[in-house]
């Protein structure tokens, strides 16, 4: 029990950040949380905030629980957080824009030219293109782990299109609406402004052939997608106009969107679409999400796409274990996170020390998500066990395992009152011509007793996060 | 704005009217069914408004007799109907989730909170909800939105784009409704004027709360003329056709300027509406009622293919 750190009580204390949450919580009768937990699902279910995060997939009208108790963190541990998630963004970047053009990285011997040009993510398509500014991921989101007071593990890089900012958003307000009375007792750095940043750090990478204001767009796969209430929300408070593949066309050197007045030229998309689904003839003959010929405007200089097809080479789980080599390689500059140690099942004494260990390491798919494909050793049967034993012998190339960290816990709203649970991080750090981070993320909570499965199909639900101020 | 959220906006209008058409039918077959008088019994009457509603010969594959519980589950529950008011809910709020960005909170939260209880009552038994609760219900939903989006919308082209859609359905629902009437119902001439073919007509009006109006309007006895003149002429009737027009020609003239482009969905509207000053009670009744709704249907659905073409496609250059 005691193994874990909770990031409220530490040696029967409470900690700083959450010394105004304790009255909070003894101050309120059962009933009280009933209403309120009653009237935080009711704003959700009315402002239609259902969805699943990260495309877990199901019920499109499912609501993932909100609970009520907040995360803390101190203006200095967020500081310390924020310089090494922009340091990571910055070291993602220079090693796309690196890959895609001269491969100095790959020459240096730092990585493997295996996991980087014959990664199924790597886009032929956009070698030698240099897009404005020369960012390829805009959006940065990086899954984190807490093991201790200051132990910080990234778990993941998301380069594509990471999605959830919308609870984050959302959370927020809900929380200022129920409980005005916390905001006054504490100082807490506010996040609304992350759609303004993100509206201004596209705008900042809209293409050299555009003049005036640049059009920005939103791309969605459609309203049958399960993140579609993220797209349309983002657009709503961006201001920018939702758009679908068959609202898009190329014609001449630009791309354009279908408007009631007649066809107007599209500057910088921001897609939600995978890059198998942006442009038919480049990509995917058989998508009907994206747009014919997008592609070619896109490396004539006639348009933006956010993140750029094939930033997705950065955020593989196997191109994951060479981050702090990037931060060194391209920033000269040692790691400020820490990646959580990977054994590659890949590499033949990896894989014998996971197979020899199965019942205490965490086993992923390379290309998994969503906690599916996943063996969280210590909580499962033999069978299951075996099970893995057989799948990772069979592909070994498919694997990685890591060691079952013993992730922190924040105080949260169960059944029998106030228990902790465990918990992660995910931050959304914007690169444009700056690079930006609201002081905030999603922390998603596992609800489950004992369970160290945050997504949602899990039993996963999800917090506000606060970052108070100095 | 983008044409397919034009479109989306037109249709969550015309869905919306559409629930109500079917609500409003079912009153009409209901309160007709509880007179014991005439020709065929309930048959008749119920298998008249599945004319109305297009839908006859779905109905009669799928349920066989046109016995009431069978036509509240077609017009009310079943979403093989398309025009079902369960389906046309379904319809206009995906079509709001659509463009929630078009949309204010109160009109998005109309069309969810409709769409939330029609689950509800989904989920209840059969046997606890009174057709006159159904009607009611979809009825006070079909006018919050409405309420929503007159009252916190912004009048832009989406605001235009909403209120054609609602007009477009609304005349099209109307010149049906009527015409199930004297058309469909009434097959007899020695029925005109008779007991039967007055309580036919108020109920009608009824159904299309409008049965005050029309005494005060009015006055004295009801006559096929006087309902005519009403329904189809009458600038003072809110479900009337020619208010109706008036709308499409007020929306399509400000969405004309708007974008500084006149269109042939205009002219349209215009010469429509120039053939219903021209016309009268009395050459409404020489053409032939029936013929002249069938015409003014046909009119009505060109204009929506107008509308379509020089807005909602994404074909205009």
């Amino acid at each position: 029990m005691s193994v874990y750190f909770n990031e409220m009580m530490e040696k029967g204390a409470v900690r700083g950040p959450y010394s105004q949450l304790q009255d909070w919580v003894a101050q309120m009768p059962a009933e009280l949380r009933n209403l309120k937990q009653a009237e935080a699902e009711a704003l959700f279910r009315r402002i239609g905030i259902t969805f699943a995060v990260y495309g877990e997939g199901g019920d499109p009208d499912r609501l993932i629980p909100f609970d009520m108790f907040p995360r803390v963190f101190s203006g200095q541990e967020w500081s310390r957080l924020e310089r090494g998630i922009k340091q990571r963004a910055r070291a993602l970047n220079a090693f796309l824009a690196d890959v895609y053009s001269r491969g100095e990285i790959v020459r240096a011997g730092r990585i493997p030219s295996r996991l980087v040009y014959l990664n199924e993510a790597y886009e032929k398509a956009v070698a030698g293109i240099r897009p404005p500014k020369g960012v390829f991921s805009h959006i940065v989101g990086i899954d984190l782990v807490r093991t201790g007071p200051d132990d910080f593990f990234v778990l993941e890089d998301n380069c594509r299109t990471p999605s959830g900012v919308s609870y984050m958003l959302e959370n927020r307000e809900i929380m200022m609406r129920m409980f005005p009375e916390l905001f006054n007792a504490n100082r807490i750095q506010p996040v609304e402004a992350y759609p303004e940043i993100l509206r201004r750090t596209l705008a900042s990478v809209a293409p050299a052939k555009c003049d005036g204001e640049p059009n920005v767009v939103i791309l969605t796969p459609g309203h049958f997608n399960s993140a579609y209430y993220e797209h349309s929300f983002l657009a709503d408070m961006m201001g920018v106009e939702l758009v679908e593949g068959q609202d898009l066309f190329v014609e001449g050197e630009f791309c354009w969107m279908r408007t009631t007045e007649g066809p107007r030229k599209v500057d910088v998309i921001y897609r939600r679409i995978d890059d198998a689904f942006l442009d038919p003839l480049c990509f995917r003959p058989d998508s009907m999400l994206g747009v014919p010929g997008l592609m070619d405007v896109y490396r004539s200089g006639g348009v933006s796409i956010c993140s750029a097809p094939g930033a997705g080479v950065a955020d593989d789980k196997a191109v994951y274990t060479f981050v702090p080599e990037m931060i060194r390689f391209y920033l000269g500059e040692e790691p400020i996170l820490q990646n959580v140690p990977t054994w590659q099942c890949a590499k033949a004494d990896d894989c014998k020390y996971v197979l020899e260990n199965l019942g205490e390491l965490v086993v992923k798919e390379v290309h998994g998500s969503g906690g599916y494909g996943m063996l969280v050793g210590p909580k499962s049967t033999k069978e299951q066990i075996e099970l893995f034993r057989h799948k990772i012998e069979a592909d070994p190339d498919n694997y990685i395992a890591q060691p079952t960290l013993a992730l922190s816990t924040v105080p949260s709203f169960v059944e029998e009152g106030v228990a902790p649970r465990h918990v992660d991080l995910r931050p959304y750090c914007l690169v444009g011509e700056r690079i930006e981070l609201v002081p905030g993320g999603l922390t998603r909570v596992a609800l489950r007793e004992g369970s160290l499965v945050v997504n949602s199909s899990q039993g996963g639900g999800v917090k506000d996060t606060w970052v108070l101020a100095e | 704005m983008l044409s397919r959220t034009a479109d989306n906006l037109f249709w969550l209008a015309r869905y919306m009217e559409r629930a109500e058409t079917a609500a409003r039918l079912l009153e009409v077959g209901a309160r007709i069914a509880m007179l014991p008088n005439s020709e065929q019994g309930y048959r008749n009457e119920w298998e008249a408004l599945l004319h109305a509603g297009g839908s006859y010969d779905a109905f009669a594959a799928k349920y066989g007799d046109p016995v009431q519980r069978n036509i509240e589950s077609h017009l009310f529950f079943d979403y093989e109907n398309p025009s079902s008011v369960a389906s046309c809910i379904t319809r206009a709020r995906e079509n709001g989730r659509i463009v929630r960005t078009a949309l204010t909170t109160q009109v998005w939260d109309a069309l969810n909170t409709a769409f939330q209880e029609l689950r509800q009552i989904e989920r209840e038994a059969r046997s606890d909800q009174s057709l006159s609760r159904l009607i009611d219900w979809t009825r006070r939903h079909c006018a919050t939105v409405r309420g929503a989006i007159e009252s916190t919308l912004l009048r832009n082209d989406g605001w235009d784009f909403l209120n054609i859609g609602y007009n477009l359905e609304r005349a099209d629902s109307t010149a049906r409704l009527l015409d199930v009437k004297y058309y469909v119902l009434l097959p007899h001439a020695d029925f005109v004027g008779s007991g039967l073919d007055n309580y036919q007509w108020r109920t009608l009006l009824r159904a299309m709360s409008l049965h005050r109006a029309f005494h005060w309007a009015y006055g004295g006895d009801i006559t096929a003329h006087k309902i005519a003149h009403f329904l189809i002429l009458n600038p003072q009737t809110p479900r009337g056709l020619v208010p109706c027009v008036e709308a499409l020609n007020l929306h399509l003239d400000r969405l004309a300027r708007y974008y500084r482009r006149p269109t042939q969905a205009q002219n349209a509207a215009r010469n429509m509406m120039a053939r219903m000053f021209e016309t009268s009670t009395e050459s409404v009744f020489e053409e032939g009622l029936h013929e002249f709704l069938t015409r003014f249907i046909g009119e009505i659905a060109d204009l929506g293919a107008r509308v379509h073409e020089v807005y909602l496609s994404g074909d205009v250059k």
